[in-house]
């Protein structure tokens, strides 16, 4: 995999939430802007699951634009004239941040001895980032879908390092339905035989194939059924008429085939593993005594960070409810909060796509 | 000083009225211009509630702290007393129960200013009288079958409530055709009225 433009290396070890530490961590980022001399105007991007640091610059493997492109650049909604935006490979990851296809320090891949991490030991990384990169308060924190989570947990566990803190899409905990798809995605990898209880990093064959079907059963959970109705309907594929066979004869078949087989080019398997499994374990809440209120008390009124909240009507992997949630546990713990549900048709993925509402939201409240 | 200029009559008295550096929670905040000129001119630090999200989305542009929400299920999250004024202009008459809404505006604030449209004005009960049929006027301009308006109120229907549920009226306010006329005959003469409560 290409080399990431910036790697630190973590001068102590980073404490995980599963009792365990790495030595020598190290995460990999891309920033985009100038930071101002008082180091005033960092904001932090985080990044979804299969995301990465590549934010606005081209990903080095795929060739593709960053994958928030058209919210961050000069004169965007995130203006990174203003702004000097700053975007890290989660650890677990495999774009540049150690995860399980790193070395251990035996020299050999860590695969599945490297530990379990959490939401909030990705939230650790990132913050012994902002420490190495003399960063004391961010303008901003921001993230949607598991960026959204990191975003939270950060103002959860750090409430002092980010005066704002935007989280789209996303939700403080995973319900039984989202560990209950992830686990779908973990079993295909696991079932596949070159998974090899993921000691395949020697081999010439990795687990494409199990990869591949937990990207499509996931991306399927990223889309409004309107929306695949509306792109795929019930068309055909290159042919007029149904095959009575098993090949990709509808469009939407076709469709997830690609999504599934274009992801194993730029994504571990193992990493898969490690961070549906971090999603799985989030729960804020229960981080801080089972109440939610009290994972903000450091936000009330007058001191802290300015949240919001923003969700979509037709986002069914988290939906507004998980938001609102949110946003009430705020409102009990007395934080500045705002919150909009958006309409938008193409669920959870639409806080990636063009809903000019969203361009308004995000640059009124990282200006305002 | 808060610029009141640009404000409907009832909220440019409740921005003269609040005092400089309170918390205020703004119920049915609309596009968050109250909230703009108290935060402004007064250092208030300033909440909403908004049930329309485009006019959310321009409370956010404009930096407010403002939650899509509805009044009627959303209030009951804010912990008790955390607020000093309780804002509900224009609002208590789309309410599901106006007197539990009452009850929790001074459960959330210390107190509250309460504005809504007098429907015992002389106009509207001349509507009602010589056609037969519910007012539409400037004020309240939708028909009785669009109107978010579902619970018809009169002044005096206000300062009944307000003696039923042990709440004390401080100060009140009356307001015909834009601009503030005295309380005589205020049940007649008044188009909508302000009321400033307290537990």
């Amino acid at each position: 995999m290409a080399a990431p433009s910036h790697t630190y290396t973590l001068p102590q070890p980073l404490p995980l939430d599963g009792g365990q530490a790495i030595e020598g961590a190290a995460i990999a980022y891309e920033t985009y802007g100038e930071l101002a001399a008082d180091k005033s105007n960092a904001i932090l991007v985080c990044h979804a699951l299969t995301g990465d640091q590549y934010l606005a610059s081209p990903h080095p493997v795929t060739g593709k634009p960053g994958w928030w492109e058209r919210m961050v650049g000069p004169g965007k909604p995130i203006d990174t004239s203003r702004y000097h935006v700053i975007c890290a490979n989660v650890i677990g990851s495999c774009m540049g941040s150690t995860g399980p296809a790193s070395a251990a320090p035996d020299g050999k891949p860590w695969a599945m001895r490297f530990p379990v991490i959490t939401v909030r030991d990705m939230v650790r990384g990132l913050v012994a980032l902002l420490d190495g990169l003399g960063i004391e308060r961010l303008h901003a924190v921001v993230g949607g879908s598991m960026g959204g989570m990191q975003a939270l947990s950060l103002a959860a566990n750090f409430p002092e390092r980010a005066a704002r803190v935007l989280a789209i899409a996303t939700t403080a905990r995973h319900s039984a339905q989202n560990i209950a798809f992830h686990e779908v995605g973990r079993q295909a990898i696991m079932a596949d035989p070159n998974w090899r209880d993921g000691d395949y990093y020697g081999h010439d064959t990795a687990p494409d194939a199990g990869l591949a079907v937990a990207r499509m059963a996931a991306h399927i959970t990223y889309l409004s059924e309107a929306g695949l109705t509306e792109k795929f309907g019930r068309r055909l594929q290159d042919r007029d008429a149904k095959s009575f066979g098993f090949d990709a004869d509808f469009q939407v078949e076709s469709y997830l085939r690609y999504q599934g087989s274009g992801f194993t080019r730029r994504f571990d398997a193992n990493s898969y593993l490690y961070i549906t499994r971090a999603m799985d374990y989030l729960d804020i809440a229960e981080e801080h005594g089972g109440k939610l209120a009290d994972a903000f008390a450091g936000h009330a009124m007058g001191k802290g960070a300015r949240f919001c909240l923003v969700s979509f009507d037709t986002d069914w992997l988290y939906p507004t409810s998980e938001s609102r949630h949110v946003v009430h546990a705020l409102n009990a713990a007395g934080a500045p909060v705002s919150f909009v549900e958006l309409s938008a048709p193409f669920g959870h993925d639409s806080f990636l796509l063009d809903v000019p509402p969203l361009d308004r939201v995000v640059k009124g409240f990282l200006d305002g | 000083m808060v610029d009141a200029s640009t404000l409907r009559p009832d909220l440019a008295v409740i921005a003269r009225q609040v005092p400089a550096g309170v918390r205020v929670l703004d119920i049915g905040c609309g596009d968050g211009a109250l909230m703009a000129a108290l935060r402004d001119g007064k250092q208030v630090d300033a909440r909403g509630i908004e049930i329309d999200g485009a006019l959310v989305e321009r409370c956010v542009a404009r930096g407010l702290s403002v939650v899509q929400g509805d009044a009627d299920r959303d209030l009951a999250f804010y912990p008790d007393g955390a607020f000093d004024v309780a804002i509900l202009s224009q609002t208590l008459q789309t309410a599901a129960r106006p007197d539990k809404m009452l009850a929790e505006l001074l459960r959330v604030g210390r107190r509250a200013f309460v504005s809504f449209p007098n429907f015992a004005y002389w106009r509207m009960r001349w509507a009602l009288l010589s056609r037969g049929r519910m007012p539409v006027t400037r004020h309240l301009p939708v028909t009785w079958y669009e109107t978010e308006n579902i619970h018809h109120m009169t002044v005096r229907d206000f300062e009944e409530l307000a003696r039923d549920l042990g709440i004390a009226i401080e100060n009140r306010w009356f307001f015909t055709r834009e601009r503030e006329i005295g309380p005589s005959g205020a049940n007649w003469r008044a188009e909508y009225a302000l009321f400033e409560v307290r537990r």
